[in-house]
């Protein structure tokens, strides 16, 4: 983050984020964030830490009750803001039942390229093909809540690649998938040429596809060097979760 | 996620054109809602039994989704018998049972029924999509359009939330039955349910507006804009005229 050129600007920047749900305590407090082009980030830290708040936020769904956003070097504040920002950067859902509505999988992949204006012809094409690349040839006409966890997921990730998004938000890909999908999702993160943050709680996976690894804590995010997570073969009780040697 | 077990199907009404379906169901609904006598209302029951039969739906599935609204009409045979007055048929101990309200529940039931299923033929046999895209075309207000659509939504996503939270009472032991602790799990669940069903109202909107969603519905669904859609439409409008017919028919 440091070494970045500063001509090349971020594109997420989040600055003093602070929020809170009502009447609950500051999930993020005084936040700073910046994302710049083509960079791998992945977010490895405890349960109810903030991570699917801090994407929700970048998304417009959750207001801060402080702090600026900057998406693609412009402020974002309203609703209607934010409808520009979600056509460029894709967020896949924690829980693949809130993404998908429609009754079968061709037309849930299809509705975010029909709402970016596209032709049915040209939104059914851009749908068969992000599936087919995704190995879900077959899947069209498969009925969405019929389907298993793991397919709910791919399916899912289909939904948000067919809008072609410049910036990609995943919260924890790989919940549901067995080890050959994983892999699948390796190789696919590794193809795409997409600047990408993910949420994850599997240190192997975020190694394979991430170029590096921030933790949030006390509301914030982490990269000094004091909590820098690195690799390690462990010995001790819950080594495959974020912790530290005293 | 939406569970919509009468969209996906290809008999002749799913082929139809939704707009044709949208306008047909609205005006056959009006018409069956303002007449009474007896004649037009079995005639009703029969056109929508028959609209069933064409879309080739399954009836325990039908029958099910009816039943939830009969639940309704089972109250209205309860009160009016005894409220609505006139002449006095049978004497159930301290209750008189009154002609005039047996009457009436007997058309609020046939009533009621025919539009349901009239409006399961027509309308539930078309995506959410597609049935938003119809209103969209058809020049409905965009509010107004949003609005029945996130309605009729929510009707399955309470469903699909009371199911899980029955099984998550069940893998844990509950049996009902009508000690304190089951009326204060049946308080819990019903809180649960319109907090859960909220929420995850809320969550697929939210993703809907990820996915660049903003008031219009696009659809993909062919439909013939064939010949079909006016013999539709002529029937249908044959069908009404013949309930009216009935209906003010001189005595
Ligand atoms: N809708 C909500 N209303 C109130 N509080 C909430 C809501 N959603 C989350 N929280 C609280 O905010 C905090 C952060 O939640 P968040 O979902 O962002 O955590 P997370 O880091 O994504 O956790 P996980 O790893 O379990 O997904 C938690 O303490 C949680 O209890
Ligand atoms: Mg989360």
């Amino acid at each position: 983050m440091n070494n970045r050129d500063p001509e090349n600007s971020p594109v997420i920047r989040l600055s003093d984020i602070c929020f809170s749900y009502p009447g609950g305590p500051e999930v993020l407090d005084h936040l700073h964030l910046n994302v710049y082009p083509g960079e791998r980030i992945g977010i490895l830290a405890p349960n109810g830490s903030g991570k699917t708040t801090l994407f929700h936020i970048i998304m417009g769904l959750l207001f801060p009750q402080a702090g600026t956003i900057e998406i693609f070097g412009e402020p974002v504040r309203t609703e209607k803001d934010f409808r520009d920002v979600r056509k460029n950067i894709g967020l896949l859902f924690q829980d693949a039942d809130d993404q998908l509505f429609s009754p079968t999988v061709l037309e849930d992949v299809a509705f975010g390229p029909l709402n970016m204006g596209k032709a049915k012809q040209e939104a059914l094409a851009i749908s068969r093909q992000t599936l087919s690349f995704l190995g879900l040839s077959g899947f069209e006409d498969r009925i969405t809540f019929k389907l298993s966890g793991g397919e709910k997921k791919l399916v899912s990730l289909a939904t948000v690649l067919a809008m072609s998004p410049r910036v990609l938000l995943l919260d924890e890909p790989l919940t549901g998938l067995d080890q050959d999908t994983q892999g699948k999702l390796v190789s696919i993160l590794s193809e795409i040429d997409l600047t990408y943050m993910m949420i994850s709680h599997d240190i192997d996976f975020l190694e394979a596809t991430a170029e590096k690894i921030y933790t949030m804590k006390d509301g914030k995010i982490m990269v000094d060097e004091g909590l820098y997570i690195h690799r390690h073969k462990h010995a001790h009780m819950l080594g495959n979760m974020p912790h530290r040697h005293e | 996620m939406l569970d919509e077990p009468f969209a996906s199907g290809n008999s002749v009404i799913h082929r139809l054109d939704p707009r044709f379906r949208v306008m047909a169901a609205i005006v056959y609904s009006f018409v069956v809602a303002i007449v009474y006598r007896f004649p037009a209302l079995g005639l009703a029951l029969g056109a929508s039994l028959t609209m069933i039969g064409l879309a080739g739906l399954a009836p325990g599935r039908v029958f099910y989704r009816l039943l939830l609204v009969n639940g309704f009409v089972a109250l209205f045979w309860v009160i009016l018998p005894l409220t609505a007055g006139g002449e006095i048929v049978y004497q159930l101990g301290p209750l008189d049972i009154q002609k005039r309200g047996i009457v009436l529940a007997a058309q609020i039931t046939l009533k009621s029924n025919a539009i349901l299923m009239a409006l399961i033929a027509l309308t539930a046999t078309m995506s959410f999509a597609t049935l938003g895209h119809a209103m969209n075309q058809l020049k409905f207000p965009e509010k107004l359009v949003y609005l029945l659509l996130l309605t009729y939504r929510y009707i399955f996503v309470i469903e699909q939330e009371y199911k899980k939270i029955l099984r998550a009472i069940k893998i844990r032991g509950f049996s009902p039955g009508t000690s304190l602790h089951c009326y204060k799990t049946y308080a819990y669940v019903i809180g649960m349910l319109f907090v859960r069903a909220s929420a995850r109202a809320e969550r697929v909107y939210q993703a809907m507006r990820c996915r660049g969603f903003a008031g219009k519905f696009y659809s993909l669904a062919e439909f013939d804009s064939s010949r079909r859609n006016y013999v539709f439409t002529a029937l249908m409008t044959l069908t009404a005229a013949g309930i009216l017919y009935l209906e003010y028919l001189p005595k």
